[in-house]
């Protein structure tokens, strides 16, 4: 790009209203997708927002970009065609907990190990809004909800391990409440070259009020949360007084006044892969919840491989010629003298 | 060559249909395609089908192990494979037995006697030995120790193991047939050149088989007639032989370049529709973009991207795979995007018979969908007509702004025949507009305002400035295209997108009838029934009976003068490999009282000449 694009968070608000739930979490996702992208110096027309269904997934109708609200569980799919068609988009996927991790489980996983470049945010509420209120897969074991009146029997599903599982390349979590660090979130994942994967804390006052609030609430968060920092030990609590620390295989908590800094567990976001699952199965009230960038690493984007081939194919075949390629086969001439001639 | 050592008499002959089978080893899809390049090289009219065996890695010498390749060879123009072959070569006792059904009675069958030991003969499920027991009489049996025969010609190369010396007995086979056929050599020696140039002893071991089979014909008393099939009057001009899937690749990377565009093929591995997929993706220096996905929904999801990305794309599959894609089809539908979706029909419903041929997918290809859905559908007749119908659904496609059904089905995707090979300078262009950015000032972009000829909307692509847009799959306002639960809004959409593909009719090339305009019967088929269906109006007219038949290549819409000519007609004989949805679409068209008559039949396999010719005499007579 020759001039830098100066756009601001009003270019990418379209002319439609929005219609979540007043104090719905994606106010504040939407609000602090549409500050962030300014800076992000893509041009509005190359930006696509595809998304599946759910709350979430009205999201491209109020972004003036580029976008598709598309079926159940299926953008994925339509992302990654589009990339191919067009590797220069930059598309960004919204999807919630139901959309992304149970109807369209198979998608998810595949996009994230085929490594195509878009950035996925998924809004995980722990439950069905706009079907009024179900379980959903990463509810909690017995959540009461109106299919499950006696409480939910299923385990769920933490999508940051099954993340690491698909060999994903950038792996993140963030909370809807804190605008500030999403934003930074946001801007990491659309730098990062390859498939994003972000998870965003999602209120949904309705049906699931204060899900998460230990990750919330003011007086309780900094000890339940712990602001991941690419080199730095892992520290938190309101103090700053409590760290993690690795007793064999086991992670544990341990407070500074007994543990030296130099002790404690160290994040690096292009560490190993067990390193970034491990953080992932951090979970309350054991341990404070990671949040920020848990992995981050370089891998060839499928877009890259496959145009990359067909650059191949050209330099060793030339340029595709119709003629040559009707003929690629064995061929034979019928003329006026061979029709019908004894041979 | 030599001359031959005993007498031997020539006879002219018109056609021949030979079956090569033996054990999926052998070799024997090679010796077919070997014969019928040979064929065609000639200068005959030629058809091919390939019968493979179900299971991938049979156990050797079983019946499920059994593969096969038929070809129909003849001086005269020909449409399908053949009904019964005449000729047999049967490598095994397994071969023989899986075949001998189909035989034509009196029919002559070539075996390899060496391969005829109580251990083959218990595999194939045989409790005598069928060359022993009097079970083929009434067939002109030709018994030959083919195995020892070839050994012995290839003795003196000693660094060849004797594995490798029955590897070429395939070849020794095909020579055999290409005395008793009085075909020349020269194609199929220099194949093996090319094919075995790394290995020089190969080379020489294939050739010297292949010709020791050709002199056995010489040699042997046994064999005391040639015959002569003399080359057809065949249009001039270049020909290769070419399979439905083959054509319909080679048909989406020429739209693809008629449209100056990438080509996008999302597809999921399914029999038998793979080979289009292998195809495309060898092709990548036409900018042909390839994407295996997870599964059929993936597929049908990634096209819709893809042509949202303003790529040609295309999605192919079978029954099966088709209802998968369903919902994503629907949306396609909804967001007026141009693909291409082919159906290599197979037999159903479930899982059915993946390796045999049905039609049974046309009313899924209508109707398969919730709610208000109107997809164009188009089936090619012939496996070269393949290649021309690829084409034609991406003009389509592109001119209504809609995903366009293809119609293929096994029988097409894998039979061969001959190919004109067209001057890809002679295909028109498709012309693809897209709107570029607005002016200042301009109205603001309506992603579903439509072309009044056409009704399509405009084909708006990502990266254009000031034609930011979305799209869904919930209701849409007219022109604007966002969401709208008002009702007029919904039956107007709804409407608008049912003129659209109505609309299509106007594009749609007349129906063709051969035959007299008007009269007591008509027979109507659709896609791969071309072959038999036609050659049997030909039989009966030839019989001096007023019989006329229409081959509908595009089923939704119909071409405007169909309903003239089934008006014409006192009977309509539909033969379908379903039972019986053309005439439920027929029906619904032109009325209950016209008089269709269905002849139905849901085997897994085409119909043949035959089976058409005594139905319609049945009627006619
Ligand atoms: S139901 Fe819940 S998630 Fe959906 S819009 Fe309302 S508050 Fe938000």
């Amino acid at each position: 790009m020759s001039e830098p694009i100066k756009l601001t968070r009003k270019d990418f608000a379209s002319d439609q209203a929005v219609r979540w739930c007043p104090g719905c979490g994606d106010y504040a996702i939407l609000a602090q997708m549409q500050k962030t992208l300014p800076d992000l110096g893509v041009p509005k027309e190359n930006i696509v927002f595809i998304s599946g269904i759910g709350c979430s997934s009205r999201f491209p109708y109020y972004m003036n970009t580029y976008g598709i609200h598309s079926i159940h569980g299926r953008a994925p799919t339509l992302a990654s065609g589009l990339k191919l068609a067009n590797p220069e988009l930059s598309v960004w996927i919204i999807t919630g907990d139901g959309d992304s991790l149970s109807i369209g489980g198979n998608h998810l996983i595949h996009i994230l190990r085929r490594n195509i470049d878009v950035n996925i945010v998924l809004f995980n509420n722990r439950i069905y809004g706009l079907t009024k209120g179900q379980y959903s897969p990463t509810s909690l074991q017995g959540h009461k909800t109106k299919s499950s009146p006696m409480g939910s029997v299923e385990q769920p599903l933490n999508p940051l391990s099954v993340a690491v599982g698909t060999e994903a390349t950038f792996i993140a979590r963030t909370i809807d409440t804190n605008v500030k660090h999403m934003g930074e979130v946001f801007r990491r994942a659309a730098a990062h070259k390859g498939t994003s994967f972000v998870e965003v804390y999602q209120n949904c006052v309705i049906f699931n009020d204060g899900a998460w609030g230990y990750a919330t609430d003011n007086q309780t968060k900094d000890d339940h949360i712990l602001e991941l920092e690419d080199g730095q030990p892992l520290i938190f609590g309101k103090e700053r007084d409590k760290g993690i620390r690795l007793n064999g295989l086991i992670p544990e908590v341990v407070s500074l006044a007994d543990v030296s800094p130099n002790e404690l567990l160290v994040h690096d976001e292009d560490g190993p892969a067990s390193l970034a699952f491990f953080l992932s199965r951090m979970r309350q009230p054991a341990f404070p919840e990671p949040i920020g960038v848990f992995r981050d690493i370089k891998k060839i984007t499928y877009e890259e491989g496959a145009i990359s081939q067909i650059s191949e194919a050209v330099a060793s075949r030339g340029k595709g010629d119709l003629h040559k390629l009707f003929h690629a086969s064995d061929t034979w001439e019928v003329t006026p003298e061979h029709t019908n001639g004894h041979n | 060559m030599p001359e031959s050592k005993h007498h031997v008499e020539y006879q002219d002959i018109e056609s021949v249909i030979i079956r090569f089978a033996g054990d999926s080893g052998d070799g024997m899809q090679l010796t077919g395609l070997q014969f019928s390049n040979t064929s065609a090289v000639f200068g005959n009219d030629i058809s091919t089908l390939p019968d493979f065996p179900a299971e991938i890695r049979a156990p050797a010498g079983t019946l499920a192990g059994v593969s096969g390749f038929q070809v129909n060879f003849s001086s005269e123009e020909i449409l399908t494979p053949g009904d019964a072959p005449q000729v047999l070569v049967a490598m095994n006792p397994a071969a023989l037995k899986a075949n001998l059904i189909d035989l034509e009675p009196g029919g002559k069958i070539i075996v390899n006697t060496d391969a005829f030991n109580n251990a083959n003969l218990k595999k194939a499920d045989y409790d005598s030995n069928p060359l022993e027991d009097g079970s083929l009489d009434g067939y002109d049996v030709y018994e030959l120790p083919i195995t020892t025969l070839n050994r012995n010609a290839l003795a003196d190369l000693e660094d060849l193991s004797t594995r490798d010396k029955d590897r070429c007995k395939n070849f020794f086979s095909l020579g055999l047939t290409f005395w008793i056929y009085d075909r020349p050599l020269e194609t199929t020696l220099s194949y093996i050149d090319k094919k075995f140039a790394k290995n020089p002893l190969l080379v020489d071991a294939n050739k010297r088989a292949l010709i020791a089979g050709y002199d056995v014909g010489h040699n042997t008393e046994a064999f005391q007639t040639r015959f002569h099939i003399q080359p057809a009057h065949l249009k001039t001009g270049v020909y290769r032989r070419i399979t439905g899937n083959e054509a319909i690749a080679l048909g989406m990377i020429t739209a693809a370049q008629k449209a100056g565009k990438p080509l996008f093929y999302g597809s999921y591995p399914i029999t038998p529709a793979s080979e289009i997929l292998h195809n495309l993706a060898n092709q990548k220096q036409f900018d042909v973009r390839t994407f295996q996905a997870e599964d059929e929904i993936a597929a049908m999801g990634s096209t819709i991207g893809a042509a949202f990305g303003g790529a040609m794309a295309a999605t192919g599959t079978s029954g099966p795979g088709v209802a998968l894609k369903s919902e994503a089809i629907n949306l396609a539908l909804v967001l007026e995007l141009p693909m291409v979706i082919v159906n290599v029909q197979r037999g159903g419903p479930s899982t059915g018979l993946p390796t045999k041929t049905e039609q049974s997918d046309l009313l899924q290809a209508m109707f398969g969908r919730n709610g208000e859905s109107p997809v164009p559908v188009i089936a090619p007749a012939t496996p070269g007509d393949c290649f021309y119908m690829a084409i034609e659904a991406f003009r389509m496609a592109v001119r209504a702004m809609t995903p366009v059904f293809v119609l293929s089905d096994g029988y097409l995707g894998n039979s061969a025949e001959p190919w004109l090979i067209p001057d890809p300078d002679d295909i028109p262009p498709i012309v693809v507009k897209h709107p570029s950015a607005p002016s200042n000032g301009a109205e603001p972009f309506e992603p579903y305002k439509r072309n009044s000829e056409t009704f399509a909307r405009p084909w708006a692509i990502p990266g254009t400035p000031g034609l930011e847009h979305r799209l869904g799959g919930l209701g849409k306002q007219p022109d604007t295209g966002n969401v709208s639960y008002v009702p007029f809004d919904h039956e107007q959409m709804v409407k608008d997108r049912a003129e659209k593909i109505a609309k299509l009719a106007d594009y749609v090339p007349p129906q063709t009838l051969i035959g007299p305009e008007e009269g007591d019967l008509l027979v109507v088929s659709w896609g791969s029934t071309l072959g038999a269906v036609r050659s049997a109006v030909k039989r009966v007219q030839g019989q001096a009976y007023a019989v006329s038949h229409a081959h509908i290549r595009y089923l939704n819409p119909f071409p405007k003068n169909l309903d003239s000519i089934v008006r014409r007609f006192d009977r309509i004989l539909v033969p379908e490999m379903n039972l019986g949805q053309l005439i439920f679409l027929l029906r619904g068209r032109y009325g209950l009282e016209t008089p269709f008559i269905p002849y139905p039949k849901v085997q897994g396999r085409p119909f043949t000449i035959r089976e058409v010719t005594e139905k319609i005499l049945s009627l006619v007579e």
